[in-house]
């Protein structure tokens, strides 16, 4: 056997210990997972799909509120997900009772999508927040889950246009116009001589807008003891668009 | 007597054993039929490799409103503030003359302002945008110690644990689309949801969108969503000169879109 030359002996035991070193070290640091899948810990695959989820799905949604997925089904937000207006509901779908999912109301939240912008795609249904109904909350005339508002009826319109136009940017706008006129079926066909009754006294304005009044608590009220003396509501009021004057 | 006796019995015998071993064998075929059962309920689970999924993006659907953004931040608790998105939408203003002017105030997530300017507006639109999860994705390459990587199903994650936090990926990005997290000073960036998509649900950014602008599929599969899309849509992706191969498809996008 060839004997070791001496001064080999020292760097094949540095050696040696380096490459020990370096094999335990590796054993230590480097991620039991790592490299099983490509050059990354397999095991941090499961930790991103171990995420909680916060958004549930449409899907959970309809499991309780189908009554709400049918009307929806054949309106204009027939594709909309749920959590798209009422935001993230996973806590809600698990435990239906302990938490609420947020319900837009305000005036503001619609236009996020509805408020005209010239970047939006053409027939994308826009309109101009400071002139549609302003000061009325969205959902006293649309509701939400199906959206198209309900028309006033048009056939008046054919003949009193001006007053329609005038009517359709008021706060009136969802009033047809028998709520106030008394209109005979013969007025149609001979409009000159059958005429259609104007309101007589305050009582039709008091209906909805004196305090005691049954109706919406979003309609302004008045004191009709107080309000106005003797005046007639329309001395001061144009009916056909109440908020101009 | 003998030898007429000795025949039966060895039918009744052969009989017995044949009935013997039928049994055995029906047994046998039964019990590995319900392992097999039991183990194929366990590989329908979930199994990374058997998908690879991509977006699509309908821009002439996208109508800015911004919900994507503020789902992914509630999705994946990304930072509020106006610096951290995992995915934004941009204003694309063209004149018709000079330079292309676009924005993204805090993402898209709050609106758009109504821009003043006297210049004649040629085109305007707008263009969700996010993580491409490339197929030869430059942020991968550049990482250091290997916490960023593809996963077996095409998405491009990040191992926080593993991160080391020290920006390359940020810098090589061509597109964008990672962060530093102010807090835990690892990077982020969009993973498709994975949590969600291995659950069987949509990425919450496709999940709120109104208008159905974003699609999400899988590239594997001959029944997804983008198989439809690809069809009928021009399709290109962002950067194509970057040698990215992304995996975010535009339809009938402008070519002023960088």
């Amino acid at each position: 056997m060839p004997r070791i030359p001496r001064q080999i002996i020292p760097l094949i035991i540095i050696i040696v210990i380096v490459i020990v070193g370096f094999i335990t070290a590796r054993q230590i640091f480097v991620p039991a997972s790592f490299g099983d899948l490509g050059f990354y810990r397999a095991d941090a695959l499961k930790e991103a799909t171990a995420i909680e989820i916060n958004y549930a799905g449409a899907n959970a949604c309809v499991e309780c509120h189908s009554d709400i997925d049918d009307l929806k089904a054949s309106a204009f937000h027939r594709k909309l997900s749920c959590e798209t207006c009422h935001g993230p509901s996973a806590k809600h779908a698990d435990a239906p009772d302990e938490t609420l999912p947020f319900i837009p109301k305000g005036r503001d939240f619609c236009p996020v999508c509805h408020g005209y912008n010239p970047s939006r795609p053409s027939g994308f249904p826009q309109i101009l927040p400071e002139q549609h109904n302003p000061g009325k909350a969205c959902i006293s005339c649309h509701n939400p889950h199906n959206p198209t508002p309900s028309h006033t009826p048009e056939e008046c319109s054919a003949c009193h246009r001006t007053i329609a136009n005038q009517k359709l940017v008021s706060h009136h706008t969802s009033l047809p116009c028998t709520q106030c006129h008394n209109v005979p079926k013969e007025h149609r066909a001979n409009p000159r001589l059958i005429r259609a009754e104007k309101p007589a006294g305050r009582e039709t304005c008091t209906a909805c807008h004196s305090k005691s009044a049954v109706s919406s608590l979003e309609i302004p009220r008045i004191d009709i003891e107080t309000h106005g003396e003797r005046r007639v509501c329309w001395d001061c009021h144009y009916p056909h668009f109440p908020e101009g004057t | 007597m003998m030898n007429t006796n000795r025949p039966q019995m060895w039918r009744r015998d052969f009989l017995k054993t044949c009935a013997q071993k039928l049994s055995l064998i029906a047994g046998s075929i039964v019990a590995v039929g319900g392992m097999k059962a039991m183990a194929g309920e366990e590989n329908d689970k979930y199994n990374p490799s058997e998908h690879n999924y991509a977006m699509a993006i309908d821009i002439h659907k996208c109508i800015g409103c911004g919900r994507c953004v503020e789902a992914c931040k509630k999705e994946n608790n990304v930072p509020l503030d106006g610096a951290h998105f995992r995915t934004w939408v941009e204003r694309y203003i063209i004149p018709e003359d000079g330079e292309t002017y676009v924005d993204s105030p805090n993402g898209g997530m709050n609106g758009f302002p109504e821009l003043k300017s006297d210049k004649n507006v040629l085109r305007t639109f707008f263009v969700p945008k996010l993580c491409n999860h490339c197929e030869d994705p430059p942020c991968v390459q550049v990482c250091p110690v290997g916490a960023t990587y593809i996963s077996p199903d095409g998405v491009v994650l990040v191992d926080s644990e593993y991160c080391v936090g020290c920006r390359y990926c940020i810098q090589a990005c061509p597109y964008g689309a990672r962060y530093l997290h102010p807090e835990k000073l690892v990077a982020e960036k969009c993973t498709f949801c994975y949590h969600r998509i291995t659950k069987g649900l949509l990425p919450a950014c496709v999940e709120v969108c109104p208008t159905g602008a974003r699609i999400f599929g899988d590239l594997k599969k001959t029944s997804s969503p983008l198989r439809r899309f690809f069809h009928f849509m021009d399709i290109s992706v962002l950067k194509p000169w970057m040698n990215t191969k992304p995996k975010v498809y535009y339809g009938s996008i402008d070519g002023e879109v960088k």
